[in-house]
């Protein structure tokens, strides 16, 4: 379980280049991973625009940044760049267990076309591109949305 | 103290080095049950990624990746009505062979091996114990190269207890596999912990712009044609729908971006030497993709746990047998030094005895380590140098410096001196170093107190012996009594006897002792584990006798084994002998305490090979028994020498039951007090021929007897094999002429 709150507004902002950042809110983003019975999966929680461009990193669970590329979706968006997980990494999510985020998210970015997408990977497994794809609205708070992958379920709310 | 190089690492890494051995040798067989399983590897040249691509596409219209393992299995990722799936696929028709579920034991098992689930810790232990493994490999081959003599005789037989036996035999055949495995581990926890470079895998350049055009089926991409299947490791399509995205191809070579209408490569990256090397390193350690090794490996690996088992224990038993000096003077309060030279403690144990024989009679004794030579003892009167000789006439490890020692000394000091020399006669130079001592002192014009002597094989008899001429030059009554095991006895009763030869002046008796019974019935769980009441033992061990009264043990050889339930000796009556008078004149039901001192070389070698027999008078004990044991009727051939076959025929009846039932095949008895008479020697010459082809058979020799006879044996021995161009001493060598002589 991860416990976490960040001010993510200010490095989404530079991203996105969303003119004002008057109001935030927070959200918990809870990831509940299936009974694969493998090593510990690598996931990256990140933002696409209404263009389905990359946006901005959320988090990356797990450690060791030579194996990201396997996060292909967000390899490919975010080109690995340190900066762009900097502060927003830990420890990769065992089989059957969950992640839960807590992070500050502009307004502005509600039902503005985002998406939240995870990507997931496991070693000797096979690599998830858009393990889940979740439209970030008012209305789809609360409601969990089902992964492709070795994602069980995953839901955000505030 | 290369010893202790060997030891410190191995008695730490014990517990560690079992559960990584032990993963390591389950983990190794993943290569080779892949490679038995139903891998097609094309030739090369013969199917294009291409190809597959296209035959793949019309199984799975959603397949997402493709992954070659370095064995060949296909791998295809696919999606359908939404959902994720894995098949092994057959690379000439792209179809389904069976879902592919990794198994989450190996995993489990992998982890275990690499980081014992503890993670980085983990890892990082699994890492020193790498290094360990390295550093006991070495310092392994150093010390067996040391104890057989040089790098030329590492693969002469070993001696030793059967445990120290099982360690060196098992560790000569793994030393090469163990020390690849080790310093392979040792390189990849380099790099997992960022101590050794593992090279950069290909990063292509991530391309910004495809050229968008409507995309082409995936078997016309000319980037794909161009790669070999057998150069595959994976493919990864693009997500569907998204004009703006590409294939990634990762091959041997290297790896890039595909662009998905004109098939051409975006950007692509080959693999630095480096990482190369790093693949070709964690190819070695884990056999993918080269599965015979691993299995060699894996088996190499297995012999992990018994080492690290027996490894511990040998310590334990060196441990045990260090000495505990009672009442040591300082070197120069002291009017006798001792000083010692020893490998594997047992010398000391003899040094103990003649220091505490001394301190008896009064005197102060000083004894330390050859090494700690003086360069002056004020109050000493003698000096004992009692010393093994390791390997090949090498320094035993306490004595290593003590050469160099010598040589430095300015003057010598009027202190008369004795060497006595521990070895074993089978070895070509037997206590070469005692000698090399004695020259060395001679050179520095030391005093002689007693020439050279030297003690075969622990002797305790020769010990005494020695002992007694010390007595006279010292003109000290001094009694060495050395028991190389302390003898831990046993009660034993005389359950019945046969006697021979009271009419040609040889009195010998067989004698069969049993375990006295405890007045109860032996209990049910000691009838069915097959317990006798009696030590364990086999037929051409020895049994130590303590007649009443005395101290000294007297050796004789068993010719039968525990198994058998009863301890059989046979002896001759020396007249005026303590034990073999005592012996003789013991009734049945008559009790003795004897214990017992494992002879593990003197006994016939594992295998089919025939085995030639040789003795004369009581050396048939140990013989009758390895005969009476050769339920497996290998061929057995006895050439026994007595004096009269109608008096001291001994096992006569009994012999020829298994020249009947085959155990025996051939029995060559000769008498000297016949009209023809003739010692076993003789008949050794007059069937050189059948000897001959015994020994290019692979014979094995084993004699027992008198010294003489065995002098006179191997004698005629050397004459009959001559031809052959060998000579006792090879076969000894090889560990196929052996001795027990008294």
């Amino acid at each position: 379980m991860k416990k976490l709150n960040l001010a993510l507004a200010l490095g989404l902002a530079a991203a996105i280049t969303l003119p004002a950042l008057a109001q935030a809110r927070e959200v918990t983003f809870t990831t509940e991973l299936k009974e694969y019975r493998g090593d510990g999966a690598y996931m990256a929680l990140y933002l696409t625009d209404a263009n389905g461009q990359y946006a901005g990193t959320l988090w990356i669970a797990g450690e060791k940044s030579k194996y990201y590329k396997h996060l292909r979706g967000w390899a490919r968006g975010s080109g690995q760049r340190r900066s762009e997980y900097d502060g927003l990494s830990g420890a990769s999510v065992g089989s059957g267990r969950s992640l839960t985020l807590t992070l500050d998210l502009a307004d502005e970015l509600f039902d503005a076309g985002y998406e939240v997408r995870v990507d997931t990977a496991v070693e000797d497994r096979r690599d998830n591109r858009y393990d889940v794809v979740a439209p970030l609205t008012t209305e789809g708070a609360g409601k969990p949305v089902s992964g492709r992958g070795y994602v069980q379920s995953f839901r955000y709310a505030f | 103290m290369l010893r202790q190089f060997h030891s410190l690492p191995g008695l730490i890494a014990a517990l560690f080095v079992i559960v990584l051995s032990v993963t390591g040798a389950i983990l190794s067989l993943n290569p080779a049950l892949e490679r038995a399983g139903s891998v097609v590897v094309p030739a090369t040249g013969q199917i294009s990624v291409a190809e597959l691509a296209g035959k793949v596409a019309e199984h799975y219209p959603g397949v997402n990746q493709i992954e070659r393992t370095p064995l060949g299995t296909l791998i295809v990722y696919y999606t359908r009505d939404g959902q994720m799936g894995a098949d092994r696929v057959d690379p000439r028709t792209g179809q389904s062979i069976a879902a592919y579920e990794p198994s989450s034991f190996s995993a489990w098992v992998k982890n275990l091996h690499r980081s014992l689930l503890l993670d980085m810790p983990g890892r990082a232990v699994a890492g020193i114990m790498a290094l360990a493994m390295v550093v006991l490999a070495i310092s392994g081959a150093l010390l067996l190269a040391a104890r057989l003599g040089g790098w030329r005789q590492l693969l002469r037989p070993v001696r030793g207890t059967l445990i120290q036996r099982l360690h060196i035999e098992l560790g000569r055949a793994a030393m090469l596999g163990l020390l690849l495995s080790g310093l392979t581990a040792s390189y990849l926890s380099a790099t997992t912990f960022g101590l050794a470079p593992e090279g950069v895998a290909a990063e292509p350049e991530f391309p910004m712009e495809v050229s968008g055009g409507p995309p082409a089926a995936v078997d016309t991409l000319s980037a794909l044609k161009a790669t070999d299947l057998n150069d595959l490791r994976e493919l990864v399509y693009p997500y569907p729908n998204d004009p703006t995205d590409m294939y990634s191809l990762s091959t041997d070579q290297g790896a890039g971006y595909i662009d998905q209408a004109s098939g051409e490569w975006l950007s692509y990256q080959p693999h630095d030497a480096t990482h190369r090397l790093y693949e070709f390193i964690y190819m070695l350690h884990t056999g993918e993709g080269l599965w015979w090794l691993g299995v060699i490996l894996g088996l190499a690996s297995l012999t992990v746990p018994v080492m690290a088992v027996t490894g511990p224990i040998i310590w334990w038993k060196r441990q045990q047998s260090k000495p505990k000096l009672a009442a040591n003077s300082g070197p120069n309060a002291a009017d006798s030094i001792i000083l010692v030279g020893s490998e594997g403690n047992t010398t000391w144990g003899f040094a103990r005895t003649l220091h505490d024989s001394l301190a008896r009679k009064g005197h102060r004794v000083h004894t330390a380590p050859m090494n700690q030579l003086a360069s002056g003892y004020r109050g000493a009167k003698r000096l004992f140098i009692l010393t093994a000789t390791y390997g090949d006439g090498d320094a035993p490890a306490s004595a290593s410096r003590f050469l160099a020692r010598l040589e430095k000394m300015s003057n010598t000091p009027d202190l008369p001196v004795a060497v006595l020399g521990f070895g074993d006669r089978q070895f070509p130079r037997f206590c070469g170093f005692a000698k090399e001592v004695e020259a060395a002192l001679a050179a520095k014009g030391w005093p002689q107190l007693l020439p050279l002597d030297t003690i075969n094989q622990q002797s305790p008899q020769a010990f005494t012996r020695w002992g007694d001429a010390v007595s006279k030059a010292i003109s000290t009554e001094l009694t060495l009594i050395h028991t190389p095991t302390r003898p831990h006895t046993t009660t034993l009763k005389l359950g019945e006897r046969v006697d021979y030869g009271a009419d040609v002046q040889a009195p010998t008796a067989v004698l069969r002792f049993r375990a006295p019974e405890n007045g109860s019935q032996p209990s049910l769980l000691n009838r069915l584990l097959g317990r006798t009441g009696l030590p364990p033992f086999e037929a051409g061990d020895l049994v130590g006798i303590l007649p009443p009264d005395s101290h000294v043990p007297r050796f004789y050889s068993l010719a039968s084994a525990s198994k058998d339930g009863t301890l059989e000796i046979c002896v001759r009556h020396h007249p005026g002998g303590l034990c073999s008078s005592f012996l003789h004149a013991l009734p049945v039901g008559g009790t003795i305490e004897a214990f017992i001192q494992p002879n593990p070389d003197f006994r016939p070698a594992a295998g089919k090979a025939p085995v030639v027999l040789i003795g004369a008078g009581t050396g048939i004990g140990p013989l009758i028994g390895f005969i009476r044991h050769n339920k497996a009727h290998r061929s057995m051939h006895l050439y026994w020498g007595g004096r009269s076959p109608q008096s001291d025929f001994l096992y006569e009846p009994e012999l020829n039951t298994y020249m009947e039932d085959k155990r025996l095949t051939e029995l060559n008895a000769v008498f000297s007090r016949v009209s023809d008479s003739a010692y076993v020697q003789d008949k050794i010459s007059v069937d050189a021929v059948q000897l001959r082809r015994l020994i290019e058979k692979g014979a094995q020799i084993l004699v027992c007897g008198g010294r003489d006879m065995a002098a006179s044996v191997m004698a005629a021995m050397d004459e009959v094999i001559a031809p052959l161009g060998m000579d006792v001493a090879t076969l000894k060598a090889q560990g196929r002429y052996r001795e027990d002589v008294y």
